[in-house]
C-alpha cells in the first residue's frame, strides 16, 4: 500500500492527562477509515495532530512523507472538517466557498453549490444565522467539494437528521468512486458508516486497540443466549468481553466466537449465536468497567417473592 | 447487509443469486463495482473484492477497459455448487427443528406438499 499517513509512537500529554499512547498506524491511499472510539478516547487530538494543529509531545509524524506542522505542502492536500469550524463574523456561505477555493487545488466549486442545493443551504446566508444542522452541512459541503487527498471529518453529522446524512454518506461514496482519497470518518453513529468504512481504528483512552479491515470484523464478535452451563461450554476457552443473566439463561459476548467448528458446537449445546453488529462490538471493546453489580433479581421479582 | 459474514461475500452471493434466477444472463455484463457500491451503500473496495472473487472463480470474466460480463457456462456450474450446499444448509436445520418439536417423517412430507400446493410451486 502507499501510505499518506505513517505515525510511530505518538504520545500526547495535556499535564499528567495521556491523551494519546504510543499510537502507531499508516493510512493508506485511496480508502475510506472510521475513527472509532468514545468521547475523550483521543481521536480529535489524533487528528489536530496529523493536520498540524497540535505538536506531540513524543513520537513522530509523516504526511504525504513530511512533518504537517506549518508545511504549506503537506497542508494544502489535507481538508479538517472539524465539528465546531468557527467563521469569520461577516461571511456568508458563498465566503466561505471562496476561502476554500483558494485554499485547496481539487476544490470544484460546481459540485459545491450543487451540494449546498441538495441540502438547502441559501449561499447568500449569513454563517453566523445557519442553525446547527445547516453548519453541519456547510462542513460536509467544503469536506466533500475540497476534494483533498488526505480529508478528515470530525463528527460531521451534529443537527443533521437522518435524510441529510444519507446524502452526505452517498455524495461521499459516489464522489469518492470518481475521486478516490483517504477519508477519516471520526463518529459515533457507527452502524450508519460500517458498510461505508474500509477500515477501522479504533482508540480507546488514548490507545490504539482495533486497526482491521471493516469486513474482517463482522462476525468477529457474537452474542451466545443460553441455558448457564451450555454458554459456559461454548465459552471456555473464549475470549468473553459481556456476561447477562435472566433467571437460568446466560448472553455472554464474544470475542472470536465464530470459529469453524463453533457454529456446530452451538447447535450441538443448544445455544443460539447472534453476530454482534460493528457499534456492538466497540461499545462492548470500550465499555469502562461497571459498578453496578450484574443483578439477578429484577425488583418486580422481588416484591413478588415477598 | 447481514452482520455475521464479510459483505463481499454477500456480494459474490448476489451476483450469483441474479445469474441462477437468470437476470443476468451469460455474456450479459455485470454493474461495476462502483454501481454496486452506490446501489448496497458499501465502500466500493469491499464490492471489488466480492467481484474479484466471482473472476477468480470463473464465473465472471474482465474485459479490459469494458468491464465484467458473466462467463458460459457460469449457470449450470454455481446451480451444481448450490445443489451440493442445500441439504447442508436447508435441510439440516428443517430436520434439527422437525425433531425438536417432535413432528415425524410422515407429518413433515405432509407439510412440505401443502405448503408447496398453498404458495403454487409444486416441487414435482
Amino acid at each position: 500500500m502507499t501510505a499518506v499517513v505513517t505515525a510511530h509512537g505518538l504520545t500526547k500529554r495535556f499535564g499528567d492527562v495521556t491523551a494519546l499512547d504510543d499510537v502507531s498506524f499508516a493510512l493508506a491511499e485511496h480508502t475510506i477509515y472510521g475513527l472509532l472510539g468514545p468521547n475523550g478516547a483521543g481521536k480529535t487530538t489524533l487528528m489536530q495532530i496529523l493536520t498540524g494543529q497540535a505538536f506531540a509531545s513524543s513520537g513522530n509524524v509523516s504526511v504525504f512523507d513530511a512533518p504537517p506542522v506549518e508545511n504549506p505542502a503537506v497542508l494544502s492536500k489535507v481538508c479538517f472538517v472539524r465539528e465546531s469550524q468557527r467563521y469569520p463574523h461577516v461571511y456568508t456561505v458563498r465566503h466561505v466557498f471562496h476561502t476554500a477555493r483558494r485554499l485547496f487545488a481539487n476544490w470544484d466549486d460546481t459540485f459545491a453549490h450543487g451540494l449546498a442545493a441538495d441540502f438547502q443551504l441559501p449561499a447568500g446566508r449569513l454563517v453566523r444565522g445557519l442553525s446547527r444542522g445547516m453548519l453541519s452541512a456547510l462542513g460536509v459541503t467544503v469536506g466533500l467539494a475540497a476534494r483533498a487527498p488526505l480529508t478528515f471529518f470530525d463528527e460531521p453529522y451534529l443537527g443533521l437528521d437522518p435524510a441529510a446524512r444519507q446524502l452526505f454518506y452517498d455524495r461521499l461514496l459516489a464522489d469518492y468512486a470518481g475521486h478516490p482519497r483517504t477519508v477519516v470518518l471520526s463518529t459515533h453513529l457507527i452502524d450508519e458508516v460500517s458498510d461505508l468504512v474500509e477500515r477501522v481504528l479504533l482508540i480507546d483512552r488514548g490507545r490504539l486497540v482495533l486497526d482491521e479491515d471493516a469486513d474482517d470484523l463482522r462476525g468477529r464478535a457474537v452474542a451466545a443466549t443460553g441455558r448457564a452451563e451450555a454458554v459456559d461450554g461454548f465459552a471456555a476457552g473464549r475470549t468473553e468481553l459481556h456476561r447477562e443473566r435472566l433467571s437460568g439463561l446466560v448472553r455472554s459476548t464474544i470475542l472470536d466466537g465464530l470459529g469453524p467448528h463453533a457454529k456446530a458446537l452451538a447447535q450441538t449445546l443448544n445455544v443460539e449465536l447472534e453476530p454482534l453488529s460493528l457499534q456492538q462490538l466497540v461499545v462492548r471493546l470500550t465499555a469502562p468497567p461497571t459498578t453496578v453489580p450484574p443483578t439477578t433479581t429484577a425488583p418486580a421479582d422481588r416484591e413478588a417473592a415477598r | 447487509m447481514d452482520n455475521d459474514r464479510p459483505i463481499f461475500l454477500q456480494i459474490a452471493e448476489l451476483i450469483e443469486n441474479s445469474i441462477i434466477d437468470g437476470s443476468l444472463v451469460e455474456e450479459a455484463q455485470v454493474p461495476s463495482t462502483n454501481e454496486l457500491a452506490a446501489f448496497h451503500r458499501i465502500n466500493p473496495a469491499t464490492a471489488a473484492k466480492g467481484v474479484n472473487q466471482l473472476v477468480s472463480e470463473g464465473t465472471l470474466y474482465k474485459r479490459r477497459g469494458i468491464g465484467m460480463f458473466v462467463a458460459g457456462g457460469a449457470r449450470a456450474r454455481l446451480r451444481e455448487r448450490r445443489r451440493d450446499r442445500f441439504t447442508e444448509q436447508y435441510v439440516g436445520p428443517l430436520l434439527a427443528e422437525a425433531r425438536k418439536l417432535g413432528i415425524g417423517h410422515d407429518e413433515l412430507m405432509k407439510m412440505i406438499d401443502s405448503f408447496g400446493a398453498v404458495v403454487g410451486r409444486d416441487l414435482g
